[in-house]
């Protein structure tokens, strides 16, 4: 049915496209809001990630001042921040959670799910294998409206005069499920659920788009070992969401129920504000359980996407290809398995059955192996390469170090003896900002970088460019490094101040330079920002093919219009990695190239298939490929 | 007025920084593209050579901190199991940083030594079996090695206690932590339910028709001690907390609803630790590590570790919250009266002359058997 389906499709498209081209000229409305067509889709979801990014960015630089310069008169914010300045000139202790808490759900949901699947699953899935649009462009949309709408929810719940949720990004009941407990539990919470609930509607609607495309919709000869690296990673991502999120939308549920409705899912034996709750038999770990079902895949989530885009950027740059391509596709399958059955790392001291502690640290420290030999490819692949250092590279390798230097932690808290002290000190802290927050987000700017030419038709100014890498770079390494000391000395996160206890009451030296540091970072954002609104309306225009990259995207005009391709779409012959191949003319040949007319470079094997090659854009017979076509 | 001067000068610097980019992006269109790939060689070097510096100041800094500092850092180990996941965690700690320099190594030696050269082709390598399978099978054996040794620790830590150990009730709530010995006549912890708990005086919930809650104490501090195996049993009356004892190596939520357990053995007195850091202030302290509230950061309890003399000593002067709360003897069942007056030690009228707390263990066992 799927064949049929998409051959129709293909049939008809030259017509079709016109008719919908016209369509989009003619209505403001169409063409720019509520489009179907997945690139502008893609970059509502970037600016719209941007503006999230900005925030909790924002956000972290406030509790940062507190830490960092504990005994600062801060009334010079009051104009922004109103009544969450005390008199005395300080943070509202309970604001302080209010913003680490709006950081957490931001950063990872808004920011790097939505921001970085959204922007990129959208703008590069049909262009790299070859597709029109998405398989339903109006799911596509509503996807984004959506996670709209999401978005306003919580940007309202920020205005509240009770303040926003302030239990941790996390939501743990009965924190977040009793509003005497904190008062962010009471309508700030309720919008923060209502706003997930939309989030994940809007997750799902893409994430089911993004798998459909992906296995119905590639082009002639686009068989899934000749899949870009980024198209893996979005796909297996897409498939992790689709698996992982419902799960949260089942908490969240049970969570308004015992919130609104009076069940106890997960309340018992509680007294508080000076009266026994009724509440009994519930248990706040089953939503623990819950919550890193998701949870722990989340991370996953916003990973995988951005070492798919590292990996086609390093490629394209190194001048070579990727240093094992199905063991890059093997890992990032065997990570996505895995990610499954390793949420209770997160639960180790948590009154969970130790047993299952013991099963969990050893599933979580097999989930270390695939990742090393990410790591490992990655630096073969840099190896004997004619590296261009493109600021979409420079963030690549960024996001490769970081990669590095906050999985490696990983291997402590992993561990549930080891983690026992660690649990919930700034070592966590400096692991997961590392190897999950910083990573990702180096990812998203490196694609951005990248793709920017595609998106805009103009290029981004390289200068300011690599100045946003370097103080990004050593910013971000200066914030979180920093912290593994903090944590090794035993500081609890999610502290308004330390000076309570003699313990924890040295290195505050130490915070100062993480503040500083968070504060020069979120400063050379704004070179970003300037650079990026600039190049839109001023940038040089960009040539099709900038990088000399063989990806499909490129082979498309400049600013590619409804439908991508002006004619047909182009036929895929080879692998996207033939960088620097042997014999070859240019270090790289495009996919769109039969091995026919590379008779000089072909490898042994792939002069067997120029037999199969009939003519360019006629059908080709592939072995690996069922022709869906 | 210094708020207005302040914005106009930041609104000039940032204009003078625009006028820098237009002026060196009108001078990067003149001079365009005099390589033939369209690269800037000059500013491709100068990444690389970035690169390389990154390397080296970021390896000699952290070697150099790490060695110089990090005695500052750690905190100093007073349990038996504290010994046992520290020499894991630096066992890790070794394993870890020696992997990391010789990939962080790999990383930006290649990154610098393989830049951009007009003259040079990379080289086609597209896999290789045996090296991606050796970089499979190293990992994995490392990491099972550590792991074999993270779960022999783990099941012993987590492994029941023994019946000789001490136990001791930690509570958590909003935003202080409340500690209960089981008393010194039955070592029994009293039932509790946390629909008793009221304002008036009963905050643990003390169900008084249990016998063992008569001589139960609470504690303003936590008082351990020394060379003993303690059991907390820890639960929580309002939301989660986290017991947090970081010089013991402890931490274990506290959950409504559910009692969670911690053991372990205190190997140095308050005294013992105050000679061996060489600061006569120095106390034990117990944090909360699960967010709370806005009070998170500031529950603190005091943590004093005893010589098993003193220890017992301690426990034998502290008054049963029975004794302390008289009005609640009125919930005792009537059957149960008179051993709640002796175990709580209330001066009994006429039978016996007033009885010292510390003189009345064996008298408490006696009468105890005569009226079961």
């Amino acid at each position: 049915m799927a064949t049929a389906a998409a051959h129709t499709h293909a049939e008809t498209h030259t017509h079709h496209d016109e008719h919908e081209h016209e369509h989009h000229e003619g209505n403001f409305f169409t063409t720019y809001l509520f489009s179907e067509d997945h690139k502008t889709i893609a970059k509502q979801f970037l600016l719209l990630g941007m503006f999230w990014a900005l925030i909790g960015g924002l956000f972290s630089v406030l509790f940062r001042l507190q830490l960092g310069f504990p005994d600062a008169d801060l009334s010079w914010l009051r104009p922004l921040l109103g009544g969450w300045i005390t008199e005395q000139g300080k943070l509202h202790t309970e604001f302080y959670l209010s913003l680490v808490t709006m950081h957490g759900t931001i950063m990872v949901f808004f920011v790097l799910t939505a921001g970085l699947s959204g922007t990129f699953s959208n703008f590069l899935i049909p262009l790299q294998v070859g597709a029109r649009d998405m398989a339903s462009g109006f799911m596509n949309m509503l996807s984004f409206w959506f996670f709209f709408l999401s978005s306003c929810t919580m940007m309202a719940s920020l205005f509240l005069p009770t303040g926003p949720a302030s239990g941790g990004w996390t939501i743990y009941p009965p924190l977040s499920a009793l509003e005497q407990a904190i008062d962010g539990s009471g309508t700030g919470m309720t919008l923060w659920l209502v706003s997930m609930a939309l989030f994940i509607v809007s997750s799902l609607l893409g994430s089911i788009n993004y798998v459909t495309t992906v296995i119905n919709m590639r082009t002639h000869g686009m068989s899934f070992s000749k899949l870009p690296l980024t198209i893996w990673a979005f796909f297996f991502t897409a498939i992790i969401g689709i698996l992982s999120f419902p799960v949260l939308f089942a908490a969240a549920l049970l969570l308004i129920f015992d919130r609104s409705f009076g069940t106890s899912f997960f309340l018992s034996d509680i007294y508080i504000g000076g009266q026994a709750l009724a509440h009994e038999g519930g248990s706040p770990v089953l939503f623990q359980h819950l919550f890193w079902f998701l949870g722990h895949p989340e991370v996953y989530i916003v990973l995988l996407p951005a070492l798919g885009l590292s990996s086609e950027i390093i490629s394209t740059n190194s001048r070579k290809p990727i240093f094992g391509y199905k063991a890059m596709v093997g890992s990032m399958l065997f990570i996505g398995i895995l990610s499954f059955v390793v949420w209770a790392h997160h639960m180790f001291v948590t009154g969970m059955n130790p047993f299952l502690g013991s099963v969990f640290t050893i599933l979580t420290l097999i989930i270390a192996v695939p990742s090393a030999v990410k790591i490992f490819n990655y630096v073969t692949t840099l190896w004997r390469g004619n590296i261009r250092f493109t600021a979409g590279m420079l963030f690549s390798i960024g996001l490769v170090s970081f990669f590095l230097t906050g999985g490696i932690t990983g291997i402590f808290l992993g561990n549930s003896a080891v983690d026992i002290q660690l649990h919930d000190t700034y070592f966590v802290v400096a692991h997961f900002h590392l190897v999950m927050g910083s990573a990702a987000f180096f990812g998203m700017l490196a694609g951005v970088y990248h793709w920017f030419p595609k998106m805009f038709g103009r290029m981004l100014n390289e200068k300011l460019g690599t100045l946003h890498f370097w103080l990004t770079f050593v910013g971000v390494n200066m914030v979180f490094f920093p912290m593994h000391y903090i944590g090794i000395a035993g500081f609890p996160r999610r502290y308004y101040s330390w000076t309570n206890f003699e313990t924890f009451s040295g290195f505050a030296d130490l915070n100062t330079l993480v503040s500083i540091a968070a504060i020069i970072t979120f400063a050379a954002q704004f070179i970003f920002l300037f650079n990026f609104i600039y190049s839109i309306f001023r940038g040089r225009l960009a040539p099709a093919n900038p990088w000399s990259s063989n990806t499909l995207e490129w082979t498309t005009p400049r600013v590619p219009q409804h439908g991508n391709w002006p004619g047909e779409i182009p036929t895929v012959y080879r692998w996207p990695y033939d960088y620097s191949k042997p014999g070859a003319k240019d270090d790289f040949i495009p996919q769109t190239v039969p091995y026919s007319e590379t008779p000089e470079s072909n490898l042994p094997h792939e002069n067997e298939l120029v037999k199969l090659e009939v003519g360019k854009g006629a059908p080709i017979i592939v072995p690996d490929n069922k022709g869906h076509h | 007025m210094m708020s207005l001067i302040i914005g106009i000068g930041v609104v000039l610097v940032l204009a003078i920084l625009y006028m820098i980019f237009r002026i060196g992006n009108l001078m990067g269109v003149t001079k365009k593209s005099d390589s033939q790939d369209g690269i800037d060689e000059d500013q491709n070097n100068l990444n690389a050579w970035l690169f390389l510096a990154f390397l080296i100041f970021s390896l000699v800094g952290f070697y150099y901190y790490s060695f110089a500092h990090i005695k500052e850092f750690e905190l100093p180990v007073a349990s038996e199991h504290g010994v046992v996941t520290d020499d894991l965690f630096w066992l890790t700690m070794w394993v870890v940083v020696g992997s990391f320099t010789i990939i962080f190594i790999g990383l930006f030696w290649f990154t610098f030594a393989y830049r951009y050269n007009k003259n040079r082709r990379a080289q086609f390598f597209a896999d290789n079996h045996k090296l991606e399978l050796v970089w499979t099978i190293i990992p994995a054996i490392v990491l099972a090695l550590l792991i074999f040794g993270g779960l022999d620790a783990w099941s012993d830590i987590t492994g029941p206690a023994t019946k000789e150990a001490e136990v001791i009730e930690v509570i958590g709530q909003q935003f202080a932590w409340t500690v209960r010995y089981p008393g010194v006549k039955d070592k029994e912890l009293g039932r509790q339910n946390y629909k008793l708990i009221d304002n008036q005086g009963n905050e643990f919930g003390l169900d008084l028709t249990d016998k063992n809650s008569f001589d139960d104490f609470k504690a303003l501090e936590l008082h351990l001690p020394v060379g003993r195996e303690v059991l907390l049993k820890i639960r929580a009356k309002d939301v989660l907390h986290s017991v947090y004892l970081p010089h013991f190596r402890v931490k274990m939520d506290a959950v409504p609803g559910i009692q969670t357990n911690f053991k372990f053995k205190p190997t140095l007195t308050t005294e013992q630790m105050r000679e061996q850091l060489g600061n006569p202030n120095f106390n034990y302290e117990m944090a909360c590590a699960e967010i709370c509230g806005q009070g998170h950061f500031s529950m603190r309890l005091l943590v004093v570790v005893h010589t098993p003399e003193e220890y017992e000593k301690w426990k034998a002067a502290q008054e049963p919250w029975l004794k302390q709360n008289p009005e609640y003897l009125k919930r005792v069942p009537a059957e149960l009266r008179d051993v709640a007056l002796i175990k709580a030690g209330f001066e009994m009228e006429g039978t016996t002359p007033a009885a010292t707390v510390a003189g009345e263990p064996a008298k408490s066992t006696e009468s105890k058997s005569t009226l079961n």
